[in-house]
């Protein structure tokens, strides 16, 4: 069975304020306002709308953000928060 | 009903119906010189639970088109309260055109301060200690901020003064007017100050927000910075329909907390609060 795919949430169903450590994310699909704190914001935009598997994901952010290693448990939490809230769409 | 009162307030029209004819009376006297709405935006009711409770240690319970199931009624000597709370209760629950952040609101140089703050943080104080100062009274409990513009409008219903605050107010302005003191409500005793007239002439003209402020009553003096995401928060739990009002709202409100400054200032006494408050002002 192939990978899950993970994608952000289609730009047009979020508006997004960037305030200071802190995202302002507004979800048009439930009406509700979420305030993201790293790693979310950073995980959402890594992923983007094209999606990566979990995998690709983890590797993409070592890269991106010369992480020396990443712990693969706490990032699968973080995914699973941000599907749970409908901000990243699991395929 | 049998005596009924209309006033305009800012942008928003009320009438108020009651049972009795005292506390439409003393409406009348306090906005005689508010404008009358074309059509009301919102109704209050006030009237007794009971029938035999109109005259028999009359109380009053405040209806309208929204309502709280589980408010208690209030005697009859505060049923002017009962009609500002039922006003004030109409636009906590009903007000869909303004983003509402409870927040008392004062404008000088066309532009705006908010002040923003628990019960007892002294916004009301604060705004009619400023006004007394050649500040323009815009509000003591509603900031209106129209989504589609970011604009403050004034909605200057009267001052609700509450315990220490009624000495404080009425030495600082002698030639007020005030109306009857309503001693022992559930908020302790509260007298209500009319705006003067500068306040009310002006209430049609909106303002752009120069800045907010979070006061805290009982410290030393002192101010700090509030980060973007406090201000975010703080501004969420302070408003009455940011989730009624969805997208509108997060714009309006982020637009706000990005583009104004914000402080968060202790103070000890309101002659200190004002003086760090014009200070903070002078230096925007």
């Amino acid at each position: 069975m192939a990978e899950p795919l993970f994608r952000m949430a289609r730009a047009e169903a979020l508006r997004i304020v960037h305030l200071d450590s802190f995202v302002a994310v507004f979800h048009r699909s439930s009406g509700l306002t979420h305030l993201l704190a790293a790693p979310a914001p950073e995980i959402m935009a890594t992923l983007g709308e094209a999606g990566l598997t979990r995998v690709a994901l983890a590797e993409k952010l070592v890269a991106d953000f010369d992480l020396e290693d990443l712990d693969d448990a706490a990032l699968a939490e973080r995914l699973d928060e941000l599907v749970a809230c409908g901000l990243v769409a699991a395929a | 009903m049998r005596h009924v009162f209309s006033v305009r307030i800012g942008p928003v029209g009320f009438r108020v119906g009651s049972t009795w004819r005292t506390p439409i009376e003393q409406l009348e006297a306090l906005y005689a010189n508010y404008p009358r709405p074309e059509v009301p935006d919102f109704s209050v009711r006030l009237f007794p639970a009971r029938p035999w409770r109109q005259f028999i240690r009359p109380s009053v319970t405040i209806g309208g088109d929204f309502m709280l199931p589980d408010a208690l009624p209030l005697p009859l000597a505060q049923g002017l309260l009962a009609a500002e709370m039922g006003m004030n209760l109409q636009m906590a629950l009903g007000q869909r055109r303004y983003l509402l952040l409870h927040a008392s609101v004062v404008e000088r140089d066309g532009k705006a301060l908010l002040m923003s703050g628990i019960s007892g943080a002294g916004k009301s104080t604060l705004s009619a200690l400023l006004s007394a100062r050649g500040w323009r009274f815009m509000g003591d409990e509603f900031a209106l901020i129209d989504p589609e513009t970011g604009l403050l409008h004034a909605f200057p219903r009267l001052v609700s003064l509450k315990n220490a605050a009624i000495d404080v107010v009425t030495n600082a302005l002698p030639d007020a007017r005030f109306g009857p003191l309503l001693a022992g409500t559930p908020k302790g005793d509260i007298r209500h100050l009319v705006p003067d007239a500068s306040a009310v002439a002006a209430m049609d003209t909106p303002v752009p927000p120069a800045l907010l402020l979070f006061p805290s009553y009982g410290f030393e003096a002192d101010e700090r910075l509030v980060p973007l995401s406090e201000v975010f928060v703080r501004l969420t739990q302070a408003s009455t329909n940011y989730v009624a009002l969805g997208e509108r709202g997060f714009d309006a409100l982020a637009r706000l907390v990005k583009t104004v400054p914000a402080r968060a200032i202790d103070y000890p006494d309101t002659d200190s609060a004002v003086k760090q408050i014009e200070k903070l002002w002078a230096a925007l």
